[in-house]
């Protein structure tokens, strides 16, 4: 992943801004600029918002075979999480043994190193999530 | 809309097939699909191409063009030539868009092909590759891999329903077991529940015999108008329906992580056109990239009860000789998994049973075969419905 292609997310991975509807109230994330339940009811009423950063685990992995950039953190716990706002996200579970991590599990949003460019050695990072 | 009927098919052997190059496969399937429906090139009126990553497999884009010069069919009747892109479903995809072509008065006669060449660069690149239908921003840059939403999708699947890991390991099993009746199947051996649950650890649950393999390989298939296919043959294989649905690409956005929302409203809207029920359905292959996707294919397309298809596995009632036979080719974990080729692959091997062409592997009677494709974990599938006619 290149250096403006990550950068353009920065607001996203860093601070979890996503968008709420201004037609249904509905949270997204990552921002989105329309509604799928609204559609054209939605538009110009994406409105970014801090998402709080807690929620618990929906379902959950111990990743053995990785891609090369994430390789020296195997095995890791990747989880699908829902946030208290009701929207999902895909991120490592961390600061806890992969023996611990369970279904319902509730966590929060911690501030972390993501993966390593080898090559350009640019350090990418964005959320994890540990144990609340 | 016209009716369309599938009149020729073709396919090479799958698997590692390191002395020959894309253009080769390509050519060898159309080929002998061309053949198999006695056609001549003048008859073509459009080529369609399955491909997911030609780029980045073999650094070679623009691959309908390729495959249209190299059948001799660029220079001199011009043909158009359309490469269709969906992850896993390109050839499923390409398939929909050819017989919409023909369904709609538009061409007469089409070849459609899908052709994958993943074993050039190796593995560590080809599973990268292959990650890129999965959402790169919002997945796969915070460590996912393609392999690891399948485990969490198991994992849920588990909970709710309560699958086992031996059943999950029967889908396998059983996949091994078709395969190895199918001489152009990339692995014909057949293996246990062991096999799987010693091999090595991908994403828990899953372990390297729950997934298909990388693969090379290529097919096709000759796709007329009802009209112009009754002058080539009598051996008719009609379509009956086809659906297509998405989904969110991401996984975490999905309604259910244990249902694939796409196969349903797939499904339904081709069983609709079809105008027949899942009980029908004779013989089917289904998209089983991971054994826990069979798992729920089965479900989603209606065969078994939502929550049981892990009991139907491990009661083989997907088995050859049983209730419902799925995959007979051996199905993406056996037969093999050239990602463009296999929706295309799929449509060979039900037409090969409902036209009795099945050997070994034969579903006795098959007269409605059903196939059934994804692309990424969900976000595109398409369900084809096919007939045997007399
Ligand atoms: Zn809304």
């Amino acid at each position: 992943m290149n250096m403006p292609r990550f950068w353009r997310e920065i607001q996203g991975r860093y601070n979890l801004i996503g968008s709420r509807c201004g037609n249904c109230g509905d949270y997204f994330f990552p921002k989105r600029d329309i509604c799928p339940k609204c559609h054209r009811k939605s538009i110009g009423k994406m409105d970014a918002v801090k998402l709080g950063g807690s929620g618990k685990i929906v379902s959950y992995t111990v990743v053995h075979d990785a891609h090369p950039e994430y390789s020296d953190m195997k095995p890791y716990v990747m989880a699908i999480i829902e946030l208290d706002e009701g929207v999902r996200l895909t991120s490592q579970i961390v600061d806890c043994s992969p023996e611990e991590v369970r279904t319902g599990m509730r966590v929060r949003a911690t501030f972390r190193k993501l993966a390593e460019d080898g090559k350009e050695g640019v350090i990418f990072y964005g959320y994890k999530f540990r144990p609340e | 809309m016209r009716d369309v009927a599938v009149i020729g098919i073709g396919i090479t052997k799958f698997g590692e097939l390191w002395e020959r190059s894309f253009r080769d496969i390509g050519i060898e399937a159309g080929i002998k699909a061309i053949n198999d429906a006695g056609i001549s090139g003048s008859d073509i009126d459009a080529l369609y191409i399955g491909n997911m990553s030609a780029g980045a497999f073999i650094r070679q884009e623009h691959v309908a063009a390729l495959i249209a010069d190299y059948v001799g069919l660029a220079q001199t009747s011009h043909i158009p030539a359309i490469r269709v892109e969906a992850a896993g479903a390109s050839g499923a995809v390409a398939f929909r868009e050819a017989f919409l072509s023909i369904a709609s008065g538009m061409h007469d006669i089409v070849v459609v092909g899908g052709a994958e060449k993943m074993t050039d660069i190796g593995d560590e690149m080809a599973n990268a590759v292959q990650g890129m239908a999965i959402d790169q921003e919002w997945e796969t840059v915070f460590g996912a891999t393609y392999a690891s939403l399948h485990a969490m999708m198991a994992r849920a699947h588990m909970e709710k329903y309560g699958t086992t890991r031996e059943q999950l390991a029967m889908v396998s099993v059983i996949n091994h077991r078709h395969g190895a009746l199918n001489p152009d199947a990339q692995f014909r051996r057949e293996i246990n529940v062991d096999t799987v649950l010693r091999s090595g650890m991908v994403a828990e649950p899953l372990r390297v015999f729950d997934m298909c393999p990388l693969s090379d390989g290529a097919a096709t298939i000759v796709l007329a108008s009802m009209d112009a296919a009754k002058k080539f043959t009598d051996r008719i294989v009609k379509v009956r329906g086809i659906g297509q649905g998405s989904d969110t690409i991401a996984l975490h956005d999905r309604r259910d992580i244990t249902t694939i929302d796409a196969t349903v409203y797939a499904a339904k809207r081709a069983y609709d056109m079809a105008g027949i029920k899942a009980k029908d359905v004779d013989v089917a292959e289904v998209y089983d990239s991971s054994t826990i996707s069979e798992i729920m294919a089965i479900e989603d397309l209606g065969f078994f009860e939502k929550g049981t298809g892990g009991k139907a596995v491990e009661e083989e009632r997907i088995a050859l000789g049983n209730e419902i036979p799925v995959n007979t080719s051996g199905g993406l974990k056996s037969r093999g998994h050239p990602v463009g080729a296999t929706g295309i692959a799929q449509i060979v091997e039900i037409v090969k049973q409902l036209r009795g062409e099945a050997d070994g592997r034969q579903v006795k009677d098959a007269k409605i075969g059903l196939a059934h494709a994804i692309g990424g974990t969900g976000g595109t599938a398409v369900v084809s419905i096919l007939e045997g006619c007399e």
